[in-house]
């Protein structure tokens, strides 16, 4: 691949300065090559910045690369990601020690351990649990890390390596010469590529669509919420009670789960107002697998926009209209495999295939039959508006 | 219970619209927002916030009106929540009769006059009830069908529906660092007023006040009237803010001292035994005076936590003090049926000593919600253009006045914020948290000046960055002074850093709060980890995508 340095261009531009964009960027920094990457706001502002942190995720064909790697990441990128291995889900009740299986299952299957514990076990491995808590799984590895300061930790690793990165800078549009893109159109001018990339999350859709091509994703927020520190218990990384979270190094727990919100496709700006109703409820199923926990207080809330495909599966790949483009989107669960889909990505650019892992179930053609009405048919569509049922009425 | 007939009407009003519906619930994503609701336990025509001069008068002029109203203030505050410098910076010094709450709310009563009136009126008044989060149906909370605000008394929390809500959420204190600033007896002088006047609980002898604003003069003369010694003003401009009142403190034997700063907090465990002054400019110049407590008046700013999580317009405007929500002279916000009133619209030296000022703009308040509601005026709801800020050079300077003044004489242990122990210097060279391994080469060589170069300075990057403002006083204590102290050194106009944002809870609640939480069956039903997309975590991929 070409190697150069130019002020008006890259040998590849990224769009999208999340974690999947940032992870990018950044092997392809690592593999000399001239990289840009192109961020509508600050790096990691979306949800990439604002998640669960989590990275156990044995569903995934990247799951045997991102468990290599998470262990190593801190210090290839040099500065603290908070990556702590490890993972339990407890359960409180039968039912929930049966929902555990299928992700137990998984895991064996991927060929790493995985054990059942009982109600004594979790609790010397998880203190806060409720006395009546009734088992668990135990995953020795998979773990989870603080996505804000992993995604900085990314982008600084970028500017180390020589690539650049463009906050506050939104993307207009493609200057193309035939199939291929030759330069990417933004408010801060035009800048040339050899290859692109776009991990861009929500507006990953729209900016397919602006290539020829729809990467079919919707958009939706989720909400979580964050308690004041206790102390750390052996084991941060705890799921349970249909919730997600983890107890990170600080020693605050910071939860998410339950209903997300579907936005509206064409308004990438909507659904950004930080806090929601929803925390009571998130509150109030940690309050049960916690209940030692009563007195520590709730501090903040937040949510994030994440977008997914029809399947919930990633796309990465290249656009038929526009073969040097490879478009990726994690569908709503990208942050702990980031550190695999980054490679994954850069040797789909520079190789034009993944070394490591097969990536066939993340070919874009699957949804090669898929109606124009797909996210209406799926049933992923705003609760109606007040506006809306006077019309409907 | 009078709210029955409203239920339902409520209730009459959602079966016609199920019929309609039903179809699409049928297909909509279960596990989604769509066709869940709250449990909305009560409701009011309109909600008052906060029971200071502006939301009593907001109240008694809108029961005057014909509205019904339900006020609520979340003071008495308990000890506990007291103590964690909530919700303003009570530096430790109230008195035990805090823990009566019984006498701390007849107190709070006899405080104000107009309480009398407002419980004559038949005004629903509820004390020791905080509003913790504002919420309106918008974009991400479709879901969300009416107004609703979350209340609390600290054991519960439920939802409120209002149609018109003002909210009169009063001031707060501006932190201060400087060495010894975390000792008990350092404290705010919101919370220095409030526990002297609306408590009588202010457990403080001898006081050092820093600040000679308006707010400094005059909590200054009412402490020295019930008994209370100020043993100096100290003001780091060249000259006092509020020259009269400072004359008058002068010419009563009180040593002001400007171009000045507090140098040092001094004491133990038990609290403060003295403050050293030092002369800015001239390091030399100390001097040492003997006190129980300092008071910091150098700022004080709106309190919009609320305003800022229910979707208001937030303006950032020095004369008024800092961030305040836009507002138009009746105080509409840009959310419909929301309404501001008194101190949260904005703090002026006039609003500081009289507080008939907040009072009249409460009244306005009623007489515009009270109109709007005849009208059914939140469909068209004009969004009021923010007043033009007439960026006050003055008070602009007095704020990196005193950011200057506290680098001058912070140390390394100086922690602007206490909660993370997050110091100056940590915050200029955006250093990771103390629990992490801070002397990486990369790090190190990494700082706000790195960061400037990347893009306009943001707070809430460099909070997430360095946990500065992340702790469990919600970042009262710090978040303007972080503000100031990222402005002045990146030389930054503090007009051009943006608000750090608030969140929900805006006072921190329990756990065991939430946990006897009443649910809506729909939403217990379709409680998912995740997105419940069945192929997400299976494998293989599902056929009908190979």
């Amino acid at each position: 691949m070409n190697v150069r340095q130019s002020t008006n261009g890259a040998s590849v531009i990224v769009v999208g300065g999340g974690v999947t964009g940032l992870s990018t960027a950044w092997w392809l920094a690592r593999s000399g090559i001239d990289v840009m990457v192109i961020e509508k706001g600050i790096v990691g502002w979306g949800a990439s910045g604002r998640n669960g942190g989590g990275a156990t995720h044995q569903h995934s064909p990247l799951f045997a690369e991102e468990q290599q790697l998470w262990p190593q990441m801190e210090e290839l990128l040099g500065y603290p990601t908070e990556y702590r291995p490890k993972r339990v889900r407890l359960a409180i009740s039968e039912q929930q020690m049966q929902e555990a299986k299928p992700g137990f299952d998984r895991m064996l299957r991927q060929g790493f351990p995985a054990e059942w514990l009982d109600a004594k076990q979790i609790r010397d491995l998880v203190p806060l649990a409720a006395e009546h808590v009734v088992g668990g799984v135990y995953f020795e590895r998979g773990g989870h890390a603080n996505p804000q300061r992993t995604v900085q930790a990314y982008a600084w690793a970028v500017q180390d390596l020589g690539g650049r990165i463009l906050q506050h800078t939104r993307v207009m549009g493609f200057e193309r010469r035939a199939d291929s893109v030759t330069a990417v159109r933004t408010t801060a001018g035009d800048f040339s590529c050899d290859q692109l990339v776009v991990a861009a999350g929500p507006q990953t859709g729209l900016l397919s669509r602006l290539l020829g091509t729809e990467v079919p994703v919707a958009p939706a927020r989720a909400d979580m919420i964050v308690t004041e520190p206790l102390p750390l218990m052996p084991i941060g990384g705890v799921d349970g009670n249909s919730l997600y979270g983890r107890q990170t190094l600080r020693g605050n727990l910071a939860y998410g789960g339950g209903p997300h919100e579907w936005l509206r496709v064409s308004n990438s700006s909507e659904g950004q107002r930080p806090s929601s109703p929803l925390a009571l409820n998130i509150a109030k199923r940690l309050s049960e697998i916690f209940p030692k926990a009563r007195h520590i207080r709730i501090i903040r809330s937040w949510a994030g926009i994440v977008e997914n495909t029809p399947d919930g599966r990633p796309v990465i790949d290249r656009l038929p209209t526009a073969i040097n483009a490879v478009f990726a989107t994690m569908s709503s669960v990208g942050f702990g495999l980031s550190p695999a889909s980054g490679r994954a990505i850069c040797e789909l650019v520079m190789q034009g295939k993944c070394s490591f892992a097969d990536l066939s179930d993340f070919r874009l053609s699957r949804f090669g039959n898929l109606s124009p009405s797909w996210r209406e048919e799926l049933g992923w569509i705003p609760p109606e508006s007040e506006g809306n049922h006077a019309s409907a009425a | 219970m009078k709210d029955q007939g409203y239920y339902r009407k409520e209730h009459g009003a959602c079966s016609v619209q199920k019929t309609w519906s039903l179809q699409l619930v049928t297909l909509a994503d279960t596990r989604s927002t769509y066709g869940k609701s709250l449990e909305i336990r009560e409701h009011a025509q309109l909600l008052v916030v906060g029971a200071g001069p502006a939301g009593l008068a907001a109240a008694l002029e809108a029961v005057r009106r014909g509205l019904r109203v339900v006020l609520v203030d979340e003071h008495p505050v308990d000890y506990a929540t007291m103590a964690t410098d909530v919700p303003f910076h009570f530096g430790q010094r109230m008195s035990g009769a805090v823990r009566n709450r019984g006498r701390m709310l007849e107190r709070i009563v006899e405080a104000d006059s107009q309480f009398a009136q407002a419980f004559e009126a038949g005004i629903d008044i509820r004390l020791g009830i905080a509003a913790w989060g504002l919420f309106t149906h918008e974009a991400g909370l479709r879901w969300v069908r009416t107004r609703i605000a979350g209340l609390t008394n600290g054991e519960e929390v439920w939802f409120l529906q209002y149609d018109a809500a003002i909210l009169a959420t009063g001031r707060r204190d501006v932190g201060l660092a400087f060495p010894g600033w975390n000792l008990p007896g350092v404290m705010g002088v919101t919370a220095a007023d409030t526990l002297l006047r609306r408590y009588d609980a202010l457990e403080a002898r001898d006081l050092l006040v820093v600040g000679s604003g308006a707010e400094a003069t005059a909590f200054a003369m009412q402490a020295q009237k019930s008994s209370r010694l100020i043993v100096a003003l100290v003001e780091a401009g060249d000259t006092t803010v509020d020259q009269n009142g400072s004359q008058r403190l002068a010419a009563a034997g009180v040593p002001i001292f400007t171009k000045s700063m507090i140098a040092s907090a001094n004491g133990g465990t038990e609290g403060l035994q003295s403050a050293t002054i030092v002369a800015l400019g001239n390091s030399s110049e100390k001097r040492s005076v003997a006190c129980d407590t300092v008071v910091l008046a150098s700022g004080v700013t709106s309190a919009i936590e609320l305003l800022d999580v229910a979707g208001a317009k937030i303006v950032f405007c020095p004369e008024r003090g800092g961030h305040v929500p836009a507002t138009d002279a009746e105080g509409r916000t840009s959310v419909p049926m929301l309404f501001a009133a008194g101190d949260c619209t904005g703090i002026t030296p006039d609003k500081s000593r009289d507080p008939q000022v907040a009072a009249d703009e409460g009244c306005r308040a009623a007489s515009a919600a009270a109109a709007a509601l005849s009208i059914n005026a939140g469909r068209n709801w004009s969004v009021p253009t923010a007043t033009p800020s007439t960026t006050s050079e003055i008070a602009l300077a007095d704020r990196i006045a005193w950011a200057n003044a506290q680098l001058a004489v912070a140390d390394q242990g100086t922690h602007v914020c206490q909660c993370e122990e997050v110091s100056a210097t940590d915050l200029i060279g955006v250093r990771p948290p103390r629990y992490l391994e801070r002397n990486q080469p990369a790090t190190c060589a990494r700082s706000l000046a790195t960061l400037a170069a990347d893009g306009p300075i943001n707070q809430d990057q460099i909070k997430r960055l360095t946990r500065a403002g992340m702790g469990v006083c919600q970042g009262r204590r710090c978040r303007e002074q972080i503000g100031a102290i990222l402005a002045a050194v990146t030389r930054t106009p503090l007009t051009e850093i943006p608000l750090p944002t608030y969140r929900a809870p805006v006072r921190p609640l329990p756990l065991s709060a939430f946990a006897a939480t009443e649910e809506a069956a729909v939403l217990a039903e379709n409680w998912d980890v995740w997105f419940g997309i069945e192929s997400q975590f299976e494998e293989p991929l599902p056929k009908r995508f190979r």
